[in-house]
C-alpha cells in the first residue's frame, strides 16, 4: 500500500474497526448504556432526535460564526490601529493580553450579568469572541510588522501615502499571518461558544452545549453522545472552511504549495 | 558632456550607536553617465545608494542636485527582486505608477512596453514564485524603469544569479542604458562587472566608507561581448584590481 493511500484509506479504516470494537465490546461485557451506549444507539439518537439536534446546531453554528467574524474584523482592525499609532499599541495590548489569558470560564458569570439573562445569546457571542479574538489580533499585528525592508523602501521611494501602504503592502504582507490566526480562532470560536453555554445556558439558551448539560443530567447518554458527534462535524467543517480559504487565497503566493 | 545631475562633498554617516558607516564621500555623476561603486563588502556602497535615494539623511556632508529631481525620476534595483509576491507581474511593474496616481490604463500600457523591453512581454499575467530569478531581476529592472528615471541606482542586483545569467542581464541592463540614457549608479563588488559596465568607477575603501580613487574607463559604448575578450578589457580589469587591493590596504 503506497504512501497516498494509506493516508486515504487508513483513517476511515480505524474508525470503521474502532466502532466495530465498541460495539462488541458493549454487548460483550453488557456495559449499561447510560455508561457507555452503542454506536448503533447514538447513530438511533442521531436519526430520532435530529429535528432537537439540528436546531440546537444551527444555534450554536450561529453563535460560533457571529463570533469568529467578529474576532477577525476586530482583531485585524486593532491590528491595523496598533500599526499606526505605537502609543496606542503601548497603552493596549497588555489588556487584550489579560483578556486572552484570564480563563473564559471565570469572566463569564460576569458577563452573563452585565449582559443581562435575558440576552443570553449576545453574552454567548461576547465569550466567544473573547476566546476567538486574541489569535487573529496578535498573528495580525506580527503580520503587518513581517512587511519586506527592501518592499518598505520602495513604497518610501515612490512616495506612497499611509493609506496606500497600509493597503498595497502591509495588509498583503500580513494575509499569510492573519489566514493561520483564523484558522485557529475560527476552532477557539467552537469552543468559546461551547465552554460559554456551559456556565452561562440556563435553559434560555439550547445550542448544543445545553443538549449535552441536559442528556447528562438525564443520563440519556446516546443523545449526550450525538451531541458530541454532531459538535466535532462542526469543529471539522470550520477548519476544512477555513483551510481551504487559505490555500485559495496563498496559492498564488507559492504555486505547488499551500503555504 | 552634459553637467552634473547631483554632486556628494564631505558626505558622512554616523550610526546613533557611534558606528561610523561613512565619511567624507566626494562624487559627482554627470546626467547620462554610468558610474559603478566598486568596493568589499560591508564598505558602505549600498549606504551611498539609500542616501541618494532619500531613504536615509546624511548626519553629515552635502548631497546637491544639479537638476530638478521628482517623485518617479529616481528607479532603484535592489539586490533581490523584492517583487510582491501577492501580485501579479504587470501589476508588480506598474506599481510606481499607481503610487503615483497614473490611470490603471495608461499604467498597464506602460507596464506591457517595459515587460517587453526586458524581454518578459509573454510573461505580463505571471507570478513572481512562478518565474526564475533572473527573470524576476528583468521584471524588478523593468519597473524601476517604468517611470522613465533620470536616475536608475542599482544595488548588487545581479550578485545572486549564476554566472551565465549575470552576463546577460549586464548587456540588457548596457542596452537599456544605451536606448534610454539615463544615469546609473551602479554598486557591485566584482572588478570585471563594473569594467564592463560603466563609464566611470568609483573605488570605495573599507569602513568608515569614502570614494578613494576614480577611475575612468576608456572603452566606448556600445559595447558586447567582444569587449570581455580584447586586450584592453583585461588591462583596465588588472589595473582596477590593483588600485582595489591598495585601498583595502592589501597587496596586490
Amino acid at each position: 500500500m503506497n504512501g497516498v493511500w494509506a493516508r486515504r484509506l487508513l483513517p476511515p479504516l480505524v474508525g470503521v474497526l474502532f466502532l466495530l470494537g465498541w460495539e462488541t465490546a458493549v454487548s460483550a461485557w453488557d456495559i449499561p448504556p447510560f455508561v457507555l451506549p452503542p454506536p448503533t444507539a447514538v447513530a438511533h439518537a442521531l436519526w430520532n432526535d435530529a429535528p432537537l439536534l439540528l436546531q440546537s446546531s444551527w444555534i450554536t453554528l450561529i453563535i460560533t460564526v457571529q463570533a469568529f467574524l467578529l474576532a477577525l474584523t476586530s482583531g485585524v482592525a486593532l491590528a491595523v490601529l496598533f500599526k499606526q499609532s505605537r502609543t496606542l499599541e503601548a497603552a493596549l495590548y497588555p489588556y487584550a493580553v489579560i483578556l486572552q489569558v484570564t480563563p473564559i470560564v471565570a469572566i463569564a458569570p460576569l458577563v452573563v450579568i452585565w449582559v443581562g439573562y435575558e440576552r443570553v445569546n449576545l453574552a454567548l457571542l461576547v465569550l466567544a469572541w473573547i476566546v476567538a479574538f486574541f489569535p487573529v489580533l496578535s498573528n495580525s499585528t506580527a503580520g503587518l510588522a513581517a512587511v519586506d525592508p527592501n518592499l518598505r523602501d520602495l513604497f518610501r521611494l515612490y512616495g506612497a501615502s499611509r493609506w496606500q501602504m497600509l493597503w498595497r503592502l502591509q495588509l498583503p504582507s500580513a494575509l499569510p499571518y492573519i489566514l493561520a490566526g483564523a484558522k485557529i480562532s475560527g476552532g477557539l470560536a467552537l469552543i468559546g461558544a461551547v465552554v460559554a453555554e456551559f456556565v452561562a445556558g440556563s435553559g434560555t439558551a439550547t445550542g448544543l452545549a445545553w443538549r449535552v448539560i441536559e442528556a447528562g443530567n438525564r443520563l440519556n447518554m446516546p443523545r449526550l453522545f450525538a451531541a458530541l458527534v454532531l459538535l466535532s462535524i462542526l469543529g471539522i467543517l470550520i477548519f476544512a472552511l477555513l483551510s481551504w480559504v487559505q490555500r485559495l487565497l496563498l496559492r498564488r503566493w507559492h504555486p505547488g504549495g499551500t503555504g | 558632456m552634459t553637467g552634473d545631475l547631483f554632486q556628494l562633498s564631505g558626505l558622512s554617516l554616523t550610526y546613533p550607536n557611534g558606528t561610523c558607516a561613512l565619511d567624507g564621500v566626494d562624487l559627482s555623476v554627470a546626467e547620462g553617465e554610468f558610474v559603478s561603486l566598486l568596493g568589499p563588502s560591508g564598505c558602505g556602497k549600498s549606504t551611498i545608494l539609500r542616501l541618494v535615494a532619500g531613504l536615509m539623511e546624511p548626519t553629515g556632508g552635502r548631497l546637491n542636485w544639479l537638476l530638478p529631481v521628482a517623485r518617479g525620476d529616481i528607479g532603484f534595483v535592489f539586490q533581490e527582486p523584492t517583487l510582491m509576491p501577492w501580485a501579479r507581474i504587470i501589476d508588480n511593474v506598474r506599481l510606481p505608477l499607481d503610487l503615483a496616481g497614473v490611470p490603471k490604463g495608461e499604467g498597464n500600457d506602460r507596464a506591457a512596453d517595459g515587460l517587453v523591453r526586458v524581454g518578459l512581454g509573454d510573461f505580463q499575467k505571471a507570478f513572481p514564485a512562478e518565474m526564475s530569478g533572473g527573470m524576476k531581476m528583468r521584471a524588478s529592472l523593468a519597473r524601476a524603469l517604468v517611470t522613465n528615471p533620470r536616475l536608475l541606482l542599482l544595488d548588487e542586483p545581479f550578485a545572486a544569479l549564476d554566472e551565465i545569467t549575470r552576463l546577460k542581464l549586464n548587456d540588457d541592463l548596457l542596452s537599456l542604458w544605451y536606448a534610454q540614457r539615463f544615469t546609473a549608479l551602479f554598486v557591485t563588488h566584482s572588478v570585471f562587472e563594473s569594467v564592463y559596465l560603466s563609464g566611470r568607477i568609483a573605488i570605495i575603501g573599507p569602513r568608515p566608507g569614502r570614494v578613494v580613487a576614480e577611475v575612468p574607463v576608456p572603452l566606448t559604448f556600445p559595447r558586447d561581448l567582444s569587449v570581455r575578450t580584447g586586450t584592453d578589457y583585461g588591462a583596465i580589469c588588472r589595473d582596477v584590481s590593483d588600485r582595489l587591493h591598495a585601498a583595502m590596504g592589501l597587496a596586490a
